[in-house]
């Protein structure tokens, strides 16, 4: 479709661009984590490109690979009408230092989608104005959609926060007053202190 | 809205004030869905808000990777829940993107017409409770009353009201019902004339007029930053609307306008569903008139389509067939893709990464309205507390396509 989008972007960055391709139709272009911020700039800021929207972020995880997590956005321009497939890869095996820098200053957008990937994979990005959780509570342990993280992962309770002038207790115990609840669990944590 | 002491000097106050925390949701009656707006209040006005989604999280993108592709249809029926049939429609549309395999053409128009009455009961939905939290029950009443006429019809053609999971990778779980044509031709005419009489009931209506006008308005910049797409997005101004920008299915063959706001405020948002409905009814019109009455809704490849039932039970080829697709699952060719359709709030985005076998190794939605959730915060900071109210009613966040 635009070939010359593509073109554009390995005259500009042909060093850390590491692959491209446009299967399916979908323009994508692959680059090094390090150049990710400054094409992401391009990309927003060239006339030619002109891509004012972030449509979607995303990460996909390949346990096998090094490294570890792509990170997949795609952009749209609405003057020019374009879309591109923006990737990079980072992360080791065990799925730390995943790392990239963070796209909101260009892209509001950038906000809560960065924030669902670092709480689903556990990638970091660097300048995040507010990197937290978003759809998981502060307290879950692990990264859900990572693979190596099973489906069927129970997680620990929680105690009730402890949040100031209020005077709340749990109205349960452990079992959360099921006899079938999640007391096995519990009763297996190495930490139950955790555990109201 | 203008605050009550507007009159009053802050100067003159003789008691010393600090910031009240008040805390919104997560089952408020005003948060349509499950949505927890913790605000930072001098006097009325909103100085900080951190609104807080993830309520509503069931884990689908986990869960669409241990089934088969076709196992996905049930869990996108529940992301936006209110118009499941566009939901169905655009991920068969990004897998058929994969097969490379185009429906025919009485589909085509078939999943127009289910589409667009979802679209219309999205709509119908957001209107109708956007007033009932104004205050204005009866527009409701009659919405709601509406949008049942719709569900009767999805449930004749489907057999659900609401979930349908009537979407297949190359067709439809099976052809329209006889009475298709006339009971879309009916039920439209019905929601024309509700959408009329709503219209009368409060455009006339100062106090409705009053809380929506100027408020909840965001900048034509600061809504394309957000990602913001659909309704949200074409109040600002921006006539961005998938079915025009990239037409998919039979759109391009069709006559419709896409309606655009001036102000950006919930009054056109607002406005611009109403407009929507109308042009969704010149929709269903055209494609009624269009459809096919006879003809196949799905396409003839044995590796994609479930024979039929008659086949399976009769025939050795037809039973290793089925139950290679029921087993094994449709393959999908390694690779990835992302398929965009117009849902009910805006572009509505399937990124399927599959490696080959029969298992997605990743869906990922795109929902609309978890970006434009995310831009509540530019729309009611600074705000009056009551402003809440419409302004969040105006963006439609529906809880099961934002946590997913």
């Amino acid at each position: 479709m635009s070939k010359a989008l593509i073109d554009l972007i390995k005259k500009n960055f042909g060093a850390a661009v590491l692959e491209t391709h446009s299967l399916y139709g979908d323009d994508t272009v692959v680059v090094e984590a390090s150049a990710w911020r400054e094409v992401a700039r391009f990309l927003r800021d060239s006339p030619q490109v002109s891509m004012d929207m972030l449509t979607d972020f995303t990460a996909v995880d390949f346990p096998e690979r090094e490294p570890r997590f792509e990170i997949v956005a795609h952009f749209y321009s609405l003057s020019k009408g374009h879309r591109l497939r923006l990737k990079t890869r980072t992360g080791d095996a065990e799925g730390d230092d995943a790392e990239v820098d963070s796209l909101c200053e260009f892209w509001a957008s950038a906000n809560w989608m960065e924030r669902e990937v670092f709480d689903m994979f556990g990638v970091v990005f660097k300048n995040h104005p507010d990197l937290r959780r978003i759809l998981m509570y502060p307290e879950f342990e692990g990264h859900p959609l990572r693979k190596d993280y099973p489906a069927d992962k129970i997680q620990p309770l929680m105690a009730y926060r402890d949040v100031p002038n209020i005077e709340k207790v749990a109205p349960f115990s452990v079992d959360e007053g099921m006899s079938f609840g999640r007391q096995t669990h519990a009763r297996n944590s190495d930490d139950d202190s955790r555990v109201n | 809205m203008e605050p009550l002491d507007q009159e009053l000097d802050e100067a003159e106050l003789e008691m010393p004030t600090e910031p009240m925390l008040l805390n919104v949701g997560p089952a408020h009656p005003a948060m349509h869905g499950t949505v927890r707006c913790v605000m930072e209040l001098s006097g009325e006005v909103i100085e900080h808000v951190d609104v807080q989604v993830g309520y509503l999280h069931r884990g689908f993108e986990k869960m669409c990777e241990r089934g088969t592709w076709t196992q996905v249809f049930p869990y996108v029926d529940r992301c936006n829940y209110v118009s499941p049939m566009l939901n169905n429609v655009g991920f068969a549309l990004a897998c058929e993107k994969m097969l490379g395999v185009t429906v025919p053409e009485r589909c085509q128009w078939y999943r127009m017409i289910l589409g667009e009455l979802a679209r219309m009961s999205d709509h119908l939905t957001c209107d109708g409770a956007m007033a009932m939290e104004l205050g204005a029950f009866t527009p409701f009443l009659w919405m709601i009353k509406a949008r049942e006429m719709i569900w009767d019809l999805l449930e004749e053609e489907t057999g659900a009201r609401l979930t349908h999971s009537f979407g297949r990778v190359g067709g439809m779980a099976s052809p329209p019902t006889e009475n298709l044509k006339d009971n879309a031709r009916a039920v439209t005419k019905h929601i024309l004339t509700v959408v009329d009489e709503v219209e009368k009931l409060l455009l006339g209506n100062r106090i409705f007029l009053d809380r929506l006008e100027g408020i909840g308005v965001i900048s034509q910049a600061d809504a394309v930053s957000l990602g913001w797409t659909g309704p949200c997005l074409r109040a600002s101004g921006i006539a961005y609307d998938v079915r025009k920008a990239s037409p998919y299915l039979k759109y391009d063959e069709v006559d419709f306008d896409v309606p655009v706001g001036t102000t950006s405020d919930c009054f056109d948002r607002f406005m611009v569903r109403l407009a929507e409905m109308r042009q969704s009814a010149r929709i269903i019109e055209q494609a009624c008139q269009r459809m096919a009455d006879k003809g196949s809704v799905n396409i003839d490849d044995p590796r994609i389509m479930l024979p039929p039932k008659q086949e399976v039970y009769n025939t050795i080829e037809g039973t290793i067939q089925h139950f290679k697709i029921v087993m094994e699952g449709l393959k999908l060719p390694a690779g990835e893709v992302y398929s965009y359709s117009e849902g009910g709030n805006g572009e509505l985005g399937f990124y399927l990464v599959s490696d080959g076998s029969g298992t997605p190794y990743r869906v990922r939605i795109r929902p609309p309205c978890f970006l434009i959730t995310a831009g509540l915060e530019r729309v009611i900071t600074g705000a009056m507390m009551a402003d809440v109210v419409p302004s969040f009613g105006s963006l439609n966040m529906i809880g099961g396509e934002c946590d997913r």
